[in-house]
C-alpha cells in the first residue's frame, strides 16, 4: 500500500473513528474530550483556587494538600486510579471516555487552581484592602473586585492549559480510548508497512492544533500587556466606563 | 476490595518487580537529565544567537516538540523511527532493550525543548548592558556569556529547571506505553498477576509522590540559599 492509498483509505477513520456506524473516535473525540475536560475543570479549579487563598485554615489546608498530591503524581497514575477504582466504588463499569474525562477534570482542576491562585495573588494588595474598607465582605471582594481582574490576566494561561489538555488526552491510549493516537496505532497495525509516515502524520496533527492555539495565547498575552502599559502607572486594567449599579 | 496486604510490597517476587521498576524509572530520570541539560543549553544559545538562520532552526525545534504530546513522541521513536535505520543497527537495538532507549530519546528531546525555553528567559533576564559592557571590555561572545551572563542567569534559571525536572519525573511514567518496564508498567503487571490493584498502585503513587516532594523541596532550598539578586 502506498502512502497516498493509505491516506485515502483511512482519513475519515483518523478524523472521526467509526462514527456513523459506531462510537465517535479519532481527532473529533480528542477535541471533544479536551473541551469537555476544560469546561468541567474550570468551575472546580476556580473553587479550589479560591480555597487556596482562603483566610480559613480549615479550607486552605486540605485543598493545598490535594493540589500538592495531584501535582506530584503523573496523570497516568490518576488515570489508573480512576480506571481500576471507580468500578469497585460505584459498582458499575465506567466507560473509557468517562474514566478519562474524570481523571482529566481532577488533574486539570489542580493545575487551574494554581493559575487562579497566582492570578488573585498577582493583584496589588490595595485592591482587596480598598474593597474591604468600602464595606464588601470577603466573598463579595473576591467575586466583585478580585476575580474579574484576575480572570482577565488568566486568559492566556487558560488557553495554554487547553493546549496541555489536548496533549494529555493522548494518555487515553493506555486505557483503550479510541482517541487520535489510538486510532493512529490501529491504522498502523492494519497497514503495517508505513509506521514512520503514520506517526509523523499523528505528530503533525497535534502540532497544527496545539501550535495554533499557543499562538492565540501569545497574541492574547501581548494584547493584554499593551492594554496595561497604556494606562497610567498604578492603575489596573479595567473597563473604560465603570458600570454604575442600578 | 479486600484488606490492604502490605506483605506483597515488602518481600517476594512482586516486591522485586516493583523495585526493579522504580530503579528503571530513576535511571530514565537520571540519564535523561544528564543528556537534556547540555542539549537545552545549546538550543537556548542558538535561540539567542546573532545569526537569524540558527535562531529559526532552534525555534522550529522547540515549537515542533512542545506542541506534540510526549506519547506521540514515544510512539514515533519506538514504532516509526526504526524504519529509517539500517537493518544491522535495528537488529542491535532490538536486542538491547530498545523500549528504554526510545523512551530516553523521546524524553530527552521533550525535556530539552522545555528546559531551553527556561534557560533562554533566564539569560534574557540579565540586562543587555551587562553583555554589552563585557563585550566593550574586550571579552568575546562566548566568553562574555560564560563569565558574565550565565553565572547571573543561573540563579533565575534553576527554579524553573527544577520544576521541569519534576515534570520529567512524572513523564517517565509515559514510557509504559512502549513497554519500558518502569514503575508504572511493573505496577500494572503486578496488578494483573495478583488481582490486587490497591497495593501496587499505592506503592507507585507513594514512590512518585515522595520523589516529587523531594524535588520540590530541593527547589525551595536552592531558592532560599541563592535568592535572585536585583541587578
Amino acid at each position: 500500500m502506498t502512502f497516498l492509498e493509505m491516506v485515502d483509505t483511512y482519513w475519515v477513520f483518523f478524523l472521526i473513528g467509526r462514527y456513523p456506524h459506531g462510537p465517535l473516535g479519532g481527532l473529533a473525540l480528542t477535541l471533544l474530550l479536551a473541551s469537555a475536560a476544560l469546561v468541567l475543570a474550570l468551575p472546580l479549579g476556580l473553587l479550589l483556587g479560591m480555597c487556596r487563598v482562603s483566610p480559613w485554615r480549615l479550607v486552605r489546608w486540605p485543598v493545598t494538600a490535594l493540589v500538592f498530591v495531584v501535582r506530584g503524581t503523573p496523570l497516568l497514575m490518576v488515570v489508573f486510579w480512576a480506571y481500576f477504582f471507580l468500578p469497585s466504588i460505584t459498582g458499575v463499569k465506567t466507560g473509557q471516555f468517562t474514566t478519562m474525562l474524570l481523571a482529566l477534570v481532577v488533574f486539570d482542576a489542580a493545575y487551574l487552581a494554581e493559575i487562579v491562585r497566582a492570578g488573585i495573588q498577582s493583584l496589588p494588595k490595595g485592591q482587596s484592602e480598598a474593597a474591604r474598607s468600602l464595606g464588601l465582605s470577603y466573598l463579595g471582594t473576591l467575586r466583585l473586585v478580585l476575580l474579574p481582574q484576575a480572570l482577565r490576566h488568566m486568559l492566556p494561561s487558560l488557553v495554554n492549559q487547553f493546549v496541555s489538555t489536548i496533549k494529555e488526552t493522548s494518555l487515553g491510549y493506555i486505557i483503550g480510548l479510541t482517541e487520535v493516537s489510538f486510532i493512529a496505532t490501529q491504522i498502523n497495525t492494519q497497514v503495517f508497512t508505513l509506521p514512520t509516515q503514520i506517526y509523523l502524520i499523528l505528530a503533525l496533527t497535534y502540532f497544527v492544533l496545539c501550535f495554533g492555539l499557543s499562538r492565540l495565547a501569545f497574541r492574547l498575552e501581548r494584547r493584554l500587556s499593551e492594554r496595561t502599559r497604556r494606562r497610567p502607572a498604578g492603575s489596573e486594567p479595567q473597563p473604560m466606563t465603570p458600570r454604575v449599579p442600578a | 476490595m479486600s484488606d490492604f496486604d502490605v506483605s506483597i510490597l515488602l518481600s517476594g517476587p512482586y516486591h522485586e518487580l516493583l523495585l526493579k521498576g522504580l530503579i528503571l524509572s530513576l535511571v530514565l530520570l537520571g540519564v535523561t537529565l544528564l543528556l537534556s541539560l547540555p542539549l537545552a543549553l545549546l538550543i537556548a544559545l542558538l535561540r539567542l544567537s546573532p545569526l537569524a538562520p540558527l535562531r529559526t532552526i532552534a525555534w522550529l525545534f522547540v515549537e515542533s516538540i512542545r506542541n506534540v504530546p510526549l506519547l506521540a513522541h514515544m510512539l514515533f521513536w519506538y514504532f516509526g523511527a526504526p524504519e529509517l535505520l539500517p537493518e544491522s543497527l535495528r537488529e542491535w537495538l532490538y536486542g538491547h532493550s530498545f523500549e528504554a532507549i526510545a523512551a530516553v530519546v523521546a524524553l530527552t528531546l521533550y525535556t530539552s525543548a522545555y528546559m531551553s525555553e527556561d534557560m533562554r528567559s533566564g539569560i534574557r533576564a540579565v540586562p543587555r548592558v551587562q553583555f554589552e559592557a563585557s563585550r566593550a571590555l574586550g571579552l568575546g561572545f562566548l566568553a562574555s556569556l560564560r563569565l558574565v551572563v550565565l553565572p547571573q542567569a543561573l540563579r533565575v534559571t534553576v527554579p524553573p529547571l527544577v520544576s521541569q525536572t519534576l515534570n520529567l519525573w512524572k513523564n517517565t511514567s509515559i514510557a509504559t506505553v512502549i513497554g519500558a518496564a518502569e514503575l508504572m508498567y511493573q505496577a500494572a503487571k503486578v496488578e494483573t498477576a495478583t488481582f490486587r490493584s490497591f497495593e501496587p498502585f499505592v506503592f507507585a503513587t507513594v514512590a512518585y509522590l515522595t520523589l516529587s516532594l523531594l524535588i520540590t523541596g530541593l527547589g525551595a532550598w536552592y531558592q532560599r540559599c541563592h535568592p535572585v539578586r536585583a541587578i
